[in-house]
């Protein structure tokens, strides 16, 4: 993976920086020692590494406007990490960056039941903000995979998903207000547990910004009662295109069930192994979860039963209690990471129209043929978020260049089919160089332009999102800042960094 | 993850097993929301993930263990949350023992350190001394404030203030079961617990013999070798399995054997893993057989079976051992043969989390110790139990030095529960 020169004049004054944080921040929250950073060289995400040039771990957003402003003055970059979980290596740092870990601010700061917010701090870890509404029969409805680790900052930063997605929408759709450290050290509120009609929706511009436009340390977030009851039902077909066509054909008939979720037979045997959830014995498994009163249930489930029988379902079976369902859940959320019984992987995460999943469902196959890579398949079918999980040997040389390979292609195919290059991972640094792929120069310019305003220096969260070549210039032009280089062309000479 | 070893360094099996181990991780993160020192701390270092790159790095580059690798291993309790939690199968329990056999065998620690080590090394694993021990400490428990270390406060601090009288129901010999007889057993008396609480082993002789079982206590046997194992003195560990290892297998050929009962749930994980630790040694037939012996006393009592109870009116919290939970995976066993008897079975929320005792931890790591302790006690007591049961010895002494209710071990209700005598505990608060 490419990454930008790094700025030799940061690395050099190391020693003096560490001194600024240290006047900001208590000892141990800050880490400079080369055998501790290195646990910080990359996130979920672990193909990519480069070691920070340090780490700081604050406790308030005070302390995060204290160190945003020594970076700014010094010209430091800073890479925002919430529970470093990115798959697409959105908190990866360069090697002249501060990592800004904010895993230890974690309070709820409000709950308010009547107006259904609750204001935490985003260090918070999405299942957590569940858990502290729980008792009060709330819940906060997006749903990564990860949530058991993922912190709200992140969720915010990547906009989200979740497999309850489909019907509660993802983080943009449940997030009220946030308060943001600009790069500069100001605080700023955008939002709030009440709305603000009549202004700019900036905070949908904040929402999956990735981290290039502030960091958020403070989120209003809508919580919902729960329903009154869910199950899921598996359903099992003997082939991917078959249950990629069940799934548009739910969808087409406007049925909403909470969740569609479909895994093929690589991912239900490695998750039958560590969730022992009953999967059946298939090619292809659908979870369908559907969710109200018994009588919507039976309702809904009846439609979609249907549905599926019209493609020759090898199985159809419903949860038959709460425990069944428990695992049936905890099996497809640790998907990702017990694929890692079988290889490393890379995951992906294109989004295309429903009506397309049989389709893409069997180019992957056939790329999956010529690449000679296996390729899982687990993903949130109702909305259509792919996340194909190419299989490499991480010690091979050359496999990791290959799924690379492999993966561009398949996100290539997603935009061709009219989709995107990502549903809820974000671009990070894993999508970055394919972003010419879905986006036209003009629109990237627009996009520049907006973190122009916000960190007209450039220093958040470098080298992710926008194409090197596309905010070269961008990045060149900055010179302010004792600790900025006068940059002369050619010194952003892209370089390899470990990959 | 990727890893680099080279072919030199494979042909150690230690690093070939941290090898295999670290290529299953994938590096997901799911490891840290479930990690008790993450939880305090909130720096990835001291989380699984965290230790996971620390280890690798020492053990790629082949260097001595640096401070800040040893910090960090450290703070790890060992509690195996994390092998709960992780989906990729990631044997952490080997790979961090292998990091602290690296330690310790690589890196000098400051003499303070050391001279801790070697006397808790010195002195737990054996009952006399223990004693001994626990008498110096209270003596010295007026004094306690004017010890420079707080390490030295904590250990005289955890020592009880009434120390038993040892208990020759510990010493070699054989019970013959009381019902017609259905297993035989042999019963590992233990070590530190032993001059702890001489309650638990009665207790447990007590019900296995109303079960039907001929239990006995092996000549030869003594500490199982975790308390070593989890410092990294693997010569000092693996002489004492041995020992334990030689004494069962006199048994099972002899009179024989069905299962190894272990109630220190602590020592449970580690006799279970002692196929593991012998696996390039010539015991290593043996060891394996005596490790799919060892069985939980909550197992074997589930296997047998107990008489259904009555409702009694007594609210008991459960506290779930980590080496019980995520050691053993033994999670329900011990809450339903509760329940059978006829307790009130109530748990604390996040029980998956370290009560801080693990072992020699809340010695050696008294400050994060006793946080994760008052988050423990503050979730146990929100469930106004009247009794809190546990199965380890470290979570009771953990536990019992803060409660506000009487903590003892879940064989003691099991047994008072089946007609044997109320828990001294109980007794003692009534």
């Amino acid at each position: 993976m490419d990454m930008p020169q790094p700025n030799a004049r940061i690395i050099a004054r190391k020693s003096s920086i560490l001194a600024l944080l240290s006047q900001v921040l208590p000892p141990d929250a800050v880490i400079g020692d080369p055998a501790e950073t290195r646990a910080y060289e990359c996130d979920a995400l672990a193909a990519y590494r480069c070691q920070p040039l340090a780490v700081v771990l604050p406790r308030t957003t005070e302390e995060v406007s204290a160190v945003l402003r020594i970076c700014h003055a010094e010209g430091v970059p800073v890479v925002p990490r919430g529970a470093g979980t990115s798959l697409a290596g959105g908190s990866m740092p360069t090697e002249d960056a501060v990592v800004m870990g904010l895993a230890r601010m974690t309070r709820v700061i409000e709950t308010d039941y009547e107006n259904r917010f609750i204001h935490v701090e985003t260090g918070r870890t999405n299942l957590s903000v569940t858990q502290a509404v729980e008792a009060e029969g709330f819940f906060y409805a997006p749903d990564p995979s990860s949530q058991l680790a993922c912190a709200i900052g992140g969720n915010i930063g990547m906009n989200s998903g979740g497999a309850h997605c489909l019907k509660y929408g993802v983080t943009t759709n449940n997030l009220l207000g946030v308060r943001m450290v600009l790069m500069d050290g100001t605080v700023t509120t955008i939002g709030g547990p009440w709305d603000e009609p009549g202004s700019l929706d900036l905070l949908g511009v904040v929402c999956g910004s990735e981290g290039q436009l502030g960091v958020v340390t403070e989120a209003w977030l809508r919580i919902l009662p729960k329903p009154e009851g869910a199950r899921p039902v598996l359903v099992g077909f003997a082939e991917n295109e078959v249950a990629g066509a069940c799934v548009a054909d739910i969808i087409r008939a406007g049925v909403l069930p909470v969740a569609i979720e479909f895994m093929d037979r690589p991912c239900i045997e490695a998750t039958e192994a560590f969730a022992k959830a009953g999967y059946p014995d298939c090619e292809a498994l659908l979870i369908i979860e559907v969710e109200g009163s018994e009588a919507e249930i039976a309702e809904q489930l009846a439609k979609i039963k249907e549905i599926a029988l019209r493609h020759n379902p090898v199985e159809f079976r419903e949860a038959q209690d709460e425990d069944q369902a428990r695992r049936i859940w905890l099996g497809r959320k640790s998907a990702f990471g017990a694929m890692g019984q079988i290889n490393d992987y890379m995951c992906l995460d294109g989004t295309i129209p429903v009506s397309s999943l049989p389709y893409v469902l069997r180019r992957i196959g056939e790329m999956s043929a010529e690449f000679g890579l296996g390729v899982g398949n687990v993903f949130h079918a109702g909305d259509g978020n792919m996340h194909p999980l190419i299989l490499y040997n991480a010690n091979k040389p050359g496999d990791l260049a290959l799924c690379e390979a492999f993966g561009a292609e398949i996100l290539k195919l997603c935009v061709e089919v009219g989709g995107c290059l990502t549903g809820e991972h974000g671009v990070g640094i894993e999508k970055r160089d394919l972003m010419v792929v879905q986006f036209a120069p003009v629109d990237l310019e627009a996009q520049m332009r907006v973190k122009d305003v916000f960190d007209p220096q450039w220093l958040l969260n470098p080298a992710k999102v926008f194409p090197l070549a596309v905010s070269a210039g961008r990045r060149d032009a900055v010179t302010t800042g004792p600790g900025a280089s006068p940059r002369t062309p050619g010194i952003f000479e892209d370089r390899k960094c470990q990959a | 993850m990727q890893t680099h070893f080279t072919e030199a360094q494979l042909a150690d099996p230690g690093v070939a097993r941290a090898n295999e181990i670290l290529r299953s991780c994938v590096h997901c993160g799911f490891c840290t929301a479930t990690c008790p020192t993450y939880q305090v701390l909130g720096d990835e270092l001291d989380s699984p993930r965290g230790r996971i790159y620390l280890i690798k790095d020492m053990l790629e580059a082949g260097r001595p263990a640096d401070a800040q690798t040893v910090k960090h291993v450290d703070r790890c309790l060992s509690c195996l949350s994390c092998m709960t939690t992780c989906p990729s199968g990631v044997h952490y329990m080997h790979l961090v023992d292998h990091a602290r056999v690296h330690i310790e065998k690589t890196y000098r620690r400051p003499w303070v350190d050391r001279m801790l080590r070697n006397v808790l090394a010195f002195v737990l694993p054996h009952p006399g001394r223990m004693r001994l021990a626990l008498l110096g400490a209270k003596i010295i428990r007026p004094f306690r404030r004017l010890l420079p270390d707080a390490r030295l406060r904590a250990m005289v601090e955890m020592a009880p203030k009434t120390i038993p009288p040892v208990s020759r129901n510990d010493d070699p010999q054989v019970f013959a079961a009381t019902a017609p007889r259905r297993m035989r057993v042999a019963l590992l008396t233990g070590c530190a617990q032993k001059a702890l609480n001489t309650d638990i082993n009665d207790a447990t002789i007590r019900l296995l013999r109303r079960l039907g079982c001929e239990v006995v206590v092996a000549k030869g046997q003594g500490c199982c070798g975790a308390l070593t194992h989890h410092m990294g003195k693997e010569d000092q560990a693996h002489s004492a399995a041995a020992a334990n290892i030689h004494a069962w297998m006199a048994e099972r050929r002899g009179a024989g054997l069905d299962a190894v009962v272990i109630n220190t749930s602590g020592c449970g994980t580690t006799v279970k893993d002692y196929g593991h630790m012998f696996r390039n040694d010539p015991l290593a037939a043996d060891a394996a057989e005596i490790a799919g012996l060892a069985k939980d006393i909550s197992e074997v009592l589930a296997q047998i079976g107990l008489p259904q109870g009555a409702p009694r009116e007594m609210r008991v919290a459960y506290h779930a051992a980590c080496s019980l939970q995520h050691g053993q995976q033994i999670k329900s066993a011990p809450k339903d043969l509760l329940k059978r008897v006829g307790y009130e079975v109530v748990e604390p929320a996040d029980s998956h989390l370290c009560c801080g005792s693990a072992g020699t931890y809340n010695l050696l790591q008294p400050e994060i110790s006793a946080q994760l302790k008052a988050r423990k006690l503050a979730t146990l007591e929100a469930k106004a139990p009247q009794v809190i049961a546990a199965g380890n010895i470290g979570c009771m002494m953990q536990l019992g030095s803060g409660a506000s209710v009487p903590v003892v071990h879940t064989v003691e209700l099991l047994d008072w529960a089946t007609g044997g005598p109320m828990p001294r505990a109980l007794h003692e608060s009534a």
